[in-house]
């Protein structure tokens, strides 16, 4: 087994070289280019104009950085706890599922950009309306995820099940909930990211407290400081990956099995 | 009538019986009979095997006796009472692989003795862990099932089967879908763990040989409605001799219901 993984982390580390190697070289072409044709600093800043005010700033960017997440963090926990309970309602009770379906498909037709504003106005600059924010635009993915994952049961699991008497507790517990944990986990890893930037649109409607990344950026922008606001854009780039990756980790920690459709490889 | 006594340990307990059972599904346009006023048994620590055409209505039989589906007419009665539309009386063992993918082999083993209740965790883990070493499989007790080849997951889910406190074990096709020299072993396998243990076993098959070899008694069942064409007591002695294929008297009984499942097309 140590021998396997030991070989999947060497296939991982090669699998991770393509990517990382574009951005390296994006950024090579970015700060070459910029050098070259002599582009002023404040129409476009290199990368190591960027990544040098990053250390200088970085106790204001990490304060501004804290409050943005302490936006995406709690609206996410939230989501996941309503989408995840909702879809388990759903699943148990199929008038439900019928009935709340097209609602949830709406929830996520809305853009965010409309909806951030209608809720400041009715729920005021505070807290609230951008934790409810963050909440809708992460809900959908949590909770379509979910339902598929309780719907796409082996039968003849299922079937297997019933047959030896397992109650509908049971059968919950032992077939359906562990078979869409990893269905659950995709819908998390896009709702992570999603949160981020949701997290950032319900900041741009304003806020009664002077912090968080859109904040930054604002005012940065408006001063023209383009490397400063450059380095919010790096920031909100690097929380939602670390998010995702995070969630990755966590899904890698509880799914040790091999998901259905792999088997016999 | 039995022949019980040249067995010697037989369970106390376990006589299925399958009393005039009828079944008519409603399609949109006619109903069709599948099960027509079926009568069939077990005595306790009997084999009884099932053949018939696929597609002849066993599965409705099967899901019946499970108490997944109530029959139009007719009973199931195990030890003399009524469990028609009941669920939880019998251990299965269906052909396909429902060893649940995130569970270990032992944990999968544990499976029928957790859904059924009773008995405690470590006694239930203990039972399977010795079982999974007496069949050879105790090197994988803690890995996934998918490591397994097919013919080892059937083995690990016929001691799910046989440790669960039900007294009767149905078992449907369980080695269809392993190649002929794999369902070979199998079969030989199959036979010396029941010779030790005697539990009362419903056994549904395509294979004339694989019901002949196995079972005290055979039924040879006719297509639509479902009827019981004929009953064949199997006189060969216990422990069955390995050269039982080749035999003369093997041969012939093979033929003759080879002949009534023609006839009866």
């Amino acid at each position: 087994m140590a021998g396997n993984n030991g070989w999947k982390l060497r296939v991982g580390s090669w699998k991770g070289w393509p990517p990382a190697a574009a951005v390296v070289l994006l950024l090579a072409v970015w700060q070459g280019a910029v050098e070259w044709f002599r582009v002023p600093k404040w129409l476009l800043p290199g990368p190591a104009d960027v990544f040098r005010d990053m250390l200088g700033n970085w106790p204001r960017l990490w304060m501004h950085t804290k409050a943005t997440l302490m936006i995406c963090l709690p609206g996410f926990a939230a989501s996941v706890i309503g989408a995840v309970g909702l879809a388990l309602l759903m699943h148990r009770f199929g008038v439900l599922k019928r009935a709340l379906a097209p609602l949830i498909v709406m929830s996520q037709n809305v853009p965010t950009i409309i909806l951030a504003p209608l809720l400041a106005a009715w729920f005021g600059y505070g807290l609230f309306p951008k934790l409810v924010v963050v909440f809708l635009v992460c809900f959908f993915p949590i909770a379509v995820s979910m339902l598929d994952g309780l719907k796409d049961t082996d039968p003849a699991m299922k079937n297997y099940m019933l047959m030896i008497g397992a109650s509908r507790r049971q059968l919950l517990f032992k077939l359906e909930l562990p078979h869409a944990l990893p269905f659950l986990f995709s819908g998390l890893k896009i709702s992570a990211t999603y949160s981020v930037l949701g997290a950032v649109i319900a900041e741009w409607v304003g806020s009664t407290k002077r912090e968080g990344l859109m904040l930054f950026l604002n005012t940065t922008l408006s001063a023209f400081d383009l490397d400063r606001a450059m380095t919010a854009i790096v920031m909100i780039v690097a929380v939602s990956l670390a998010f995702y990756g995070l969630i990755g980790l966590i899904e890698r920690l509880v799914i040790r099995w091999k998901p259905a459709g792999e088997e016999k490889a | 009538m039995t022949e019980t006594g040249r067995f010697g340990r037989i369970a106390a307990k376990g006589r299925l019986e399958v009393a005039g059972v009828s079944k008519s599904f409603h399609g949109s346009a006619h109903a069709s009979t599948v099960l027509d006023s079926l009568s069939l048994y077990a005595d306790a620590g009997e084999f009884v095997s099932i053949v018939g055409p696929s597609g002849c209505g066993k599965s409705t039989l099967f899901h019946m006796i499970g108490g997944l589906l109530r029959p139009d007419a007719g009973r199931i009665l195990l030890d003399g009472r009524d469990i028609t539309g009941t669920r939880g009386h019998i251990s299965y063992m269906p052909q396909a692989n429902t060893l649940l993918p995130w569970r270990t082999v032992l944990d999968n083993v544990v499976l029928g003795l957790e859904v059924a209740g009773g008995t405690d965790r470590r006694t239930a883990r203990k039972l399977a862990a010795e079982w999974l070493r007496r069949v050879g499989l105790g090197d994988y007790a803690n890995a996934y099932p998918h490591v397994l080849s097919g013919g080892m997951q059937q083995r690990a889910a016929f001691i799910r089967a046989l440790i669960s406190p039900q007294p009767v074990m149905c078992l449907d096709e369980p080695f269809g879908a392993l190649d002929a020299l794999t369902r070979e072993d199998m079969q030989r396998w199959l036979l010396r763990i029941w010779e030790e243990n005697r539990r009362t076993v419903l056994f549904v098959t395509h294979s004339i040989e694989e019901a002949l070899y196995l079972a005290d008694r055979v039924y040879v069942l006719g297509d639509r409605p479902t009827r019981v064409v004929e009953e064949i007591r199997v006189p060969f002695p216990r422990p069955r001799p390995d050269g039982l294929y080749g035999k003369a008297a093997f041969i012939s009984l093979r033929t003759r219901i080879y002949e009534l499942m023609r006839k009866d097309r």
